[in-house]
């Protein structure tokens, strides 16, 4: 036989050899996959504050911040419902009509706090019901948040007689430029809802049972978790947030606009998966999601400050999402199952 | 003349786990060749790098004497290589035909010719023996008929190099005779044969030679079978010497701890009343579709019952859910656990952890991570349970191991009362299951009803103190440890007008 050619001690020693050299890649490059979001984030924005201009500024840093505070929000509940294997196309229309409503209560009662109160409702009851038909119907959550998309956009449309709710109120428009230490209110909202949901996922048992759920929801229901519910209040929670930020929208733009936000759940989800959320459930990182959602925000503020045409953007969010998932495929690669 | 095929130093590293280190041995033609080890020494990892799934990290796999790479699974298949798993891997929507012939369908110009498929299938089928509907959907049919059709799908692909990996687990009597005949019959016509089980009956039916693993090395190969006695062959593969795997001893009884009155519901063909004493271990044996599994899901609450009651420890519960039923005291662990028992992307600390944790959880919500450690920890060692660390990833350890995980998840319940065990053991090794017996002795010390669903006889006879048995969807009798033999059990489990097959499980 061929092998007997060569000195048996001598191959296994080889043979040895080979395993430890293999051994120590794999330690690398799990080390450098960990990093690796971040270390792509640091690299871009160091490229980006180096070589284009205007980029590493205070004021371009805040106006940052605030084109990125609305889908960051959404972002930190999308995690969750991505993490449990849901989906939830309708958060674009619930974030509309949560700004006419307010807006029309606002003008109708003169009241911030109840037209804020009102908006916020509606998107929980809009979540409760994406939940409530996707977790006790049964029906797929992608078929089932499309339907609830159309159905949202098209109840904005009529309760608002398919134009732009303006809005007067002094106290609401300011609400939109609120700021404490310089940095506005939008921000600190998302910044607040990062740290919540962040903790949230990472030491609480509806965290840690959402990931549960996502990685094997039956084996998840035999272990005792209640699977239902836990996806309803998820959904209920997603309905929540993204009302707070329809009302936030509003509140900048001065009034409630029925076909605002149209295709912001695609950047949302994009900016999950980019944060190396998995599609398939199971796997999510708030540290990961809130470098998706810087890496998304960054790259369209240097295309705006470098002045590239704005269907160009659409290609280079698609080519990054693209990127992303091929980024995720490869650190995964001979570890699925 | 070179063997057919040959093993040079291969080794395979994981993240965090070398799980083959210098492995080598050979097959010749007309060669039956048993694998032999614990749980996680490494045999499906070398059976996964012949079919060309996983590359191996140092040395080299030669057919008839030269080095051959299988880049994928196609080009082992090439070269003449079937490989069978543990974890199926079929179409469930296709049929049977289907899958027999997947990736070589035939047909005309393009056109699937699916008279063509179901004529071929049905003709292989028949001269292996085999009775199944080529026409039948893969999710309609059980799992251990599932498994059936893997097998025929390998060896219809005329392969010289075959290897089998635990592939009698989910078969009945009848289904494994069958396996063993065709297995005869591959010898008789020179193909190279691997087996691997953990049932030491079929090793010595079968095999010719065998090679023991341990912990990912080959510690040994034994090239007359026949010639080593089976205390030694154990006390290679765990190390030590093991004398009774059972190692039954009679324990004080309770009161009646679990009562189950008249359950009712699909499949059942009839109504099922049973009894579990605080204490006491009972023995569910029945062949595969028996209706074991579903009457304890019924009971459990993860299937609908449409009539019966489950009363514990005098009084009686509505158990609409596993959550409820968890909240009883009263624990399930599942038959599939791939499917329904561990979360394979989470890691062992999280898998043990999951339903426990509420107990230790600060404020309702908040986990007590140290805690948590400390659980893990416990278990680990206490199931010895192989892995590098509670944070690896679940999915990573072998089969047995995961078992342990499952059965660690419900330990760490505090309170426990009724503990139902379906096919505890399947795939696992000697050593661990000597391990897990000894774990359910000690739940029935503390007061715990067990109810223990099994299809390997010995196992039952040597672990319960009572055996009920059943048949094609009801209950068909009751035994005392003592009443209970080979002979009696199988009777009232086979249906009747079939001859009562000896063979153990």
């Amino acid at each position: 036989m061929e092998a007997k050619k060569l000195a048996p001690a001598g191959a296994a020693r080889r043979a040895e050899a080979d395993i430890n050299e293999r051994e120590t890649r794999l330690r690398w490059r799990d080390q450098v996959s960990e990093y690796s979001l971040v270390l792509i984030f640091v690299v871009m924005f160091l490229t980006m504050s180096f070589s284009v201009d205007h980029f590493f500024s205070v004021d371009n840093m805040l106006g940052l911040a605030l084109s990125i505070s609305q889908i960051g929000m959404v972002a930190c509940t999308m995690m969750f419902c991505l993490a449990a294997r849901d989906f939830d196309l309708s958060v674009g229309s619930t974030i509309a009509f949560a700004g006419v409503v307010c807006a029309m209560v606002l003008n109708a009662t003169g009241s911030v706090m109840l037209a804020v109160t009102v908006a916020v409702t509606a998107g929980c009851v809009i979540g409760f019901v994406n939940g409530a038909v996707i977790a006790y119907l049964r029906i797929n959550p992608l078929i089932t948040t499309l339907a609830t998309m159309e159905i949202v956009r098209g109840l904005g449309f009529i309760v608002s007689h398919g134009q732009a709710v303006g809005v007067s109120s002094e106290g609401f428009i300011t609400l939109g430029s609120l700021s404490l230490f310089g940095i506005s209110l939008p921000i600190w909202v998302t910044l607040i809802c990062f740290v919540i949901f962040g903790v949230m996922l990472n030491s609480t048992i509806y965290g840690r049972n959402t990931l549960a759920i996502g990685g094997n929801p039956e084996a998840s229901r035999l272990a005792g978790i209640n699977v239902d519910l836990t996806r309803v209040i998820i959904f209920l929670v997603q309905g929540a947030v993204t009302a707070v930020a329809g009302v936030i929208l509003a509140s900048r733009i001065t009034s409630g606009q029925p076909n605002a936000a149209e295709g912001f759940e695609l950047n949302v989800i994009s900016a999950c998966v980019l944060g190396g959320v998995s599609l398939l459930g199971g796997r999510a990182t708030i540290s990961g999601v809130v470098i998706g959602v810087l890496i998304m925000g960054t790259v369209e503020n240097v295309m705006n400050l470098l002045n590239i045409d704005a269907f160009y953007q659409y290609l280079v969010r698609g080519a990054i999402l693209l990127a992303a998932v091929l980024l995720d495929q490869f650190k995964n690669r001979g570890a699925r199952d | 003349m070179s063997s057919i095929l040959g093993f040079e130093n291969v080794g395979k590293v994981f993240p965090g786990v070398r799980a083959l280190a210098g492995v080598s041995f050979n097959v010749d033609a007309g060669e039956v060749h048993g694998l032999m080890g614990e749980n996680g020494a490494g045999k499906s990892t070398l059976l996964k790098i012949l079919g060309g799934e996983y590359q191996p990290d140092s040395g080299r796999i030669l057919i008839d004497g030269m080095a051959a790479h299988f880049r994928n699974a196609a080009a082992s298949i090439n070269a003449g290589v079937a490989v069978i798993h543990q974890e199926l891997q079929y179409v469930p929507d296709l049929s049977v035909a289907e899958n027999l012939l997947l990736g070589r369908l035939p047909g005309s110009r393009g056109f699937f010719s699916k008279a063509r498929a179901t004529s071929i299938a049905r003709q292989r089928l028949e001269s292996m023996g085999v009775d199944l509907d080529p026409a039948a959907r893969l999710r309609k049919l059980s799992i251990a008929q599932r498994q059936m059709v893997e097998i025929c799908k390998a060896l219809m692909r005329d392969a010289r190099i075959i290897a089998l990996d635990e592939p009698t687990s989910s078969l009945s009597h009848s289904e494994t005779e069958v396996l063993f005949n065709l297995v005869r019959q591959l010898k008789r016509d020179r193909r190279a044969l691997i087996y691997i089980s953990h049932r030491m009956d079929e090793i010595y039916e079968l095999c010719d030679t065998c090679t023991i693993f341990r912990d990912g090395r080959k510690i040994l190969s034994h090239p007359k079978l026949k010639d080593v006695p089976r205390a030694k062959l154990v006390s290679e593969m765990v190390g030590r010497e093991i004398t009774d795997i059972y190692n039954y001893e009679p324990r004080a009884l309770g009161e009646v701890r679990l009562s189950v009155d008249r359950m009712t519901g699909a499949p059942l063909t009839e109504s099922a009343s049973f009894n579990v004493r605080s204490g006491e271990i009972v023995g569910f044996f029945g062949l595969v579709g028996a209706g074991r599994s579903e009457l304890m899901h019924l009971i459990y609450g993860s299937r609908r019952k449409t009539r019966g009651t489950v009363t514990l420890d005098g009084e009686a519960v509505q158990i609409g859910s596993a959550r409820v039923a968890i909240r009883h005291g009263m624990v399930l662990c599942p038959e599939d656990r791939k499917e329904e028992g561990i979360v394979s992307m989470a890691s062992v600390s999280e898998n043990i952890n999951i339903s426990c944790r509420r107990h230790s959880a600060r404020a309702g919500m908040f986990l007590d991570g140290k805690r948590e450690a400390e659980t893990a920890e416990r278990f680990i060692n206490l199931l010895k349970i192989k892995t590098p660390s509670r944070r690896q990833k679940v999915r990573f350890l072998s089969g047995g191991n995961q078992q342990k995980v499952i059965l660690a998840r419900w330990l760490a319940e505090p309170d426990l009362r009724v503990v139902i065990l379906d096919e505890p053991t399947r795939g696992i090794d000697v050593g661990a299951k000597h391990e897990i017996y000894n774990v359910i002795y000690q739940l029935a010390r503390r007061g715990c009803a067990i109810v223990v669903i099994s299809s390997e006889l010995p196992e039952v006879l040597g672990v319960s103190d009572r055996v009920i048995v059943m048949r094609e969807g009801r209950i068909a009798g009751e035994l005392d440890r003592d009443a209970a033999s080979e002979q009696v059990v199988l009777s009232l489990a086979l249906p009747p007008g079939r001859p009562s097959e000896n063979r153990a499980a």
